[in-house]
C-alpha cells in the first residue's frame, strides 16, 4: 500500500518529524531524559504558551493577528490574584479575569471589524491597554496562597494539570474547526474575505468570534499562569504572542490565513519547549542558544512552506 | 468642513497634537519651554525630549519606508543590539579604532537589514514572519557576540556621539537631522520616494509600469536595519556599553506607532519621514507631559494604547462617516 502525502500536510508532518528526531536525541543522550517526569514537565512548562498559541491559531487561520494575547495574560493573572487576595475564591476569580480578557478580545474583534481597521494596529493597541490596566491593578507581584493553586502544581500527580488544559484545549479547537459551520467559515475567512462575503457568510460576526476565542484562550493561559507561579504579576509575558506566533508558524499554519491546523501547533509549541529542555540537560550551553535556535527553526519551516507553496502551485 | 480632511496631509494634525501638548505643557510646568546655555550647549525639557527620542526617530526613518512598501519590520531592536553589540566587541577585545568599530556596527545593521529583505523579497515570506525570525535569533546573536555580558567600553569618539554637543545641540540630534535630511531628499528629488509608495500602494499595478517592486522592498529593508545600526551604535555610546539584552528592547512597537502616528498608513503606499519623526516626538513629549501631571508611570501603556486606537479611528473612512454624518466624507 502506497501512502500518499498531500503536499498541503507536509508542514505539520515535518514538524513532527523534527519534534521526534530532537525527542530521540535526547532520551539517546541525556540519562533520564527519556521519562515521564520530563514529558510530564514538557507539557506543563509550556502551557502557558500552548494556549495562548491555540487561540492565535484561530486568528491566523483568520487571516488576522493578535498582538494583545501577552498582556492579556498578564492582566487576567494579575484580576485573578488580586480577587483571591480580597478573599475571593480562586475559581471565580479566575473566572473574572477570563472574563474580562474574552471582553478585551472581542472588543477588539469588534473594532477590526466596525471600522476596517488593520489587526495588527488595533491589537497593538489593546496590548497597551491591558498592560496599562494590568499595572493600574498592581505594580507588584501579588501570591495566590489558597491550597487548590498548591494541589495543581503537585508534581505527584498523575497527569499534568496545566499540560491537560492545553490538551484538552487543543482537542476542542481541533474538533470546533473541523467540524463545525464556525470552524469551517474561520478557514473561508482566512482563504479569500470577499469570497466568504459573497457566499453568504457572517464574515463580520466570525471576525469578532475569532478575536475573542484568542482573548478567551489568552485568559486560561493567564489563569495556567497563575496557577504554574502560583502568583499573578502585571510585568510578565512580555512579548509572548510574538512566541506563540512563531509556535503557530511552526506548527504549519500560513500567516495569509485560510489554512493551517491546532494539532499542529500543539506540535510547534513542543517543539519550542523541547528545544528548551534540550539545552537546559546540555549544560554548557548558554541560554541564548534556545533564541538563536528558534529563530533558526522558525526559518526552516518558513523555507518549508513557501516549497510547499511553490510545488503545489499555490502562488497569485 | 468635510473636504479639509483630505486635503490637509496628516502630518500637519500631528503636528497640531505636538505642539497642543507641548503648549499645556508649558502652563502645567513653568519653565518647560526655558532653554539655557550651559557649557555651550542648549539644555533644557525641550532639548531633553529631542536627545531621549533620538534612537527612536532614527528605527521609525527606516520603519517608514518598510511600512510604506506595504511591510513592517519587527526585528529593529534586535538589529539595535547586534549593532551595540559588535562595536562593543570590536573596541574592546579587537582594540580597534572608533571608526573601525563604527563601520562594523554599521555594516551590522545593513547586512540584518539586507537579509530581512532577502527573506521577505527572494524567499516571499510575510514581513512580520520575516522579520520575526530575526527578532527572536537577533538578539541571542547579540549575547552569543559578548558573551552574554554587558560590555562596557572606552573611546573618546564613541563618548562624544552619545553626550557631545555639536553647534549648542546633542549629537544625536544632528545625526537625527541629517538621516531625515538625507531620506527625505533621496526620497522627493530622485523617483525612489514614488517607487516606493507605488509598491506599497499597489504592486501589481507598479510592477507593470516598469517599478522594480522587488529591488525596492529589499532596499527599504536594507536602509531600515541600517539606520537601526545608527541607532544601536548611539544607544550603545549613550550609556558606554553594549546591553544586548536590554538595547532596543521593545522599540520596534515605538516605531511602528510612531509611524502611524505620523500619518503612514500601515497598508502601504504615501508616507511621510517628517511625519514620523514628529510622531516620535509626540510620544516622547506624551510620556513627559505624563510625567509633569504626576500620572504614575506604569498608566502610560494606557495612554498609549488610547493614542494609538485615536489615531487609527482618525484614519478610518468609516469611523469618520459615523461622526461626520453618511457621505460626508466623498
Amino acid at each position: 500500500m502506497k501512502v500518499r502525502l498531500n503536499p498541503r500536510h507536509l508542514p505539520p508532518v515535518a514538524t513532527f518529524a523534527v519534534f521526534a528526531t530532537l525527542y530521540i536525541f535526547g532520551a539517546v543522550r541525556y540519562p533520564g531524559f527519556f521519562s515521564v517526569r520530563i514529558a510530564w514537565k514538557l507539557l506543563n512548562d509550556n502551557a502557558v504558551l500552548g494556549l495562548a498559541a491555540v487561540g492565535m491559531t484561530f486568528v491566523i487561520i483568520s487571516g488576522g493577528i493578535d498582538l494583545s494575547v501577552g498582556a492579556l495574560i498578564a492582566l487576567t493573572s494579575i484580576v485573578t490574584a488580586a480577587l483571591a487576595a480580597e478573599g475571593v475564591h480562586p475559581v471565580p476569580a479566575a473566572a473574572v479575569g477570563v472574563a474580562l480578557s474574552t471582553c478585551i478580545g472581542a472588543g477588539s474583534g469588534a473594532v477590526i471589524r466596525t471600522f476596517r481597521l488593520p489587526p495588527f494596529l488595533v491589537t497593538l493597541a489593546a496590548m497597551f491597554l491591558a498592560r496599562g490596566l494590568a499595572f493600574t491593578v498592581s505594580v507588584k507581584s501579588m501570591p495566590v496562597a489558597h491550597p487548590l493553586v498548591a494541589g495543581l502544581n503537585d508534581f505527584r500527580l498523575l497527569v499534568p494539570p496545566l499540560g491537560a488544559a492545553f490538551v484538552a484545549a487543543v482537542v476542542a479547537a481541533a474538533v470546533v474547526l473541523r467540524s463545525t459551520p464556525f470552524g469551517r467559515r474561520v478557514y473561508a475567512l482566512g482563504g479569500n474575505e470577499e469570497s466568504a462575503r459573497l457566499m453568504g457568510l457572517p464574515v463580520g460576526r466570525t471576525k469578532v468570534a475569532v478575536y475573542a476565542i484568542s482573548g478567551l484562550c489568552a485568559g486560561m493561559a493567564g489563569v495556567a499562569f497563575t496557577i504554574y507561579n502560583s502568583s499573578g504579576n502585571a510585568a510578565e509575558c512580555v512579548g509572548l504572542e510574538l512566541d506563540a506566533i512563531a509556535a503557530v508558524v511552526i506548527g504549519g499554519t500560513l500567516l495569509c490565513g485560510g489554512h493551517g491546523s491546532v494539532i499542529g501547533t500543539l506540535l510547534g509549541v513542543l517543539t519550542l519547549g523541547l528545544i528548551q529542555t534540550l539545552i537546559m540537560f546540555e549544560g554548557s550551553l548558554s541560554s541564548w542558544w534556545t533564541r538563536i535556535a528558534a529563530g533558526a527553526l522558525l526559518l526552516a519551516f518558513l523555507a518549508v512552506q513557501r516549497g510547499v507553496e511553490r510545488a503545489g502551485g499555490a502562488r497569485r | 468642513m468635510p473636504r479639509a480632511g483630505r486635503t490637509v496631509p496628516p502630518l500637519v494634525w500631528t503636528a497640531l497634537a505636538l505642539a497642543a501638548l507641548l503648549i499645556f505643557n508649558a502652563f502645567a510646568a513653568p519653565g518647560f519651554f526655558d532653554v539655557a546655555l550651559r557649557d555651550g550647549r542648549l539644555a533644557g525639557s525641550l532639548i531633553d525630549v529631542l536627545d531621549r527620542a533620538a534612537p527612536v526617530m532614527l528605527l521609525a526613518l527606516g520603519m517608514t519606508l518598510v511600512i510604506a512598501t506595504g511591510g513592517v519590520d519587527l526585528s529593529v531592536g534586535a538589529i539595535m543590539a547586534i549593532s551595540g553589540a559588535v562595536a562593543a566587541v570590536l573596541l574592546t577585545e579587537a582594540q580597534a579604532p572608533a571608526a573601525v568599530a563604527i563601520a562594523g556596527a554599521l555594516g551590522a545593521g545593513l547586512a540584518a537589514g539586507a537579509w530581512n529583505g532577502a527573506l521577505v523579497t527572494l524567499l516571499g515570506v510575510q514581513p512580520i514572519v520575516a522579520t520575526l525570525v530575526l527578532m527572536l535569533a537577533g538578539r541571542g546573536v547579540a549575547q552569543l557576540l559578548t558573551g552574554g555580558q554587558i560590555v562596557t567600553f572606552r573611546s573618546p569618539v564613541f563618548e562624544s556621539i552619545g553626550n557631545g554637543t555639536l553647534l549648542t545641540l546633542p549629537v544625536g540630534v544632528w545625526i537625527v537631522a541629517m538621516a531625515l535630511a538625507v531620506m527625505s531628499l533621496a526620497a522627493r528629488l530622485t523617483c525612489l520616494g514614488l517607487s516606493v509608495e507605488a509598491t506599497g500602494d499597489s504592486p501589481g499595478a507598479a510592477r507593470r509600469a516598469g517599478v522594480r517592486t522587488g529591488t525596492m522592498r529589499f532596499t527599504a529593508y536594507t536602509l531600515c536595519g541600517l539606520c537601526a545600526g545608527i541607532a544601536g551604535v548611539l544607544a550603545a555610546a549613550d550609556i558606554r556599553a553594549a546591553a544586548p539584552s536590554s538595547a532596543g528592547l521593545y522599540l520596534e512597537l515605538d516605531a511602528i506607532i510612531a509611524v502611524v502616528l505620523g500619518g503612514t498608513a500601515l497598508s502601504g503606499g504615501r508616507f511621510s519621514l517628517a511625519g514620523s519623526v514628529l510622531g516620535v516626538l509626540l510620544l516622547q513629549a506624551l510620556h513627559t507631559t505624563l510625567l509633569t501631571l504626576g500620572v504614575d508611570p506604569v498608566r502610560t501603556p494606557l495612554v498609549k494604547g488610547a493614542a494609538v486606537l485615536v489615531v487609527c479611528l482618525f484614519h478610518s473612512a468609516e469611523a469618520r462617516r459615523l461622526v461626520l454624518g453618511r457621505g460626508g466624507v466623498r
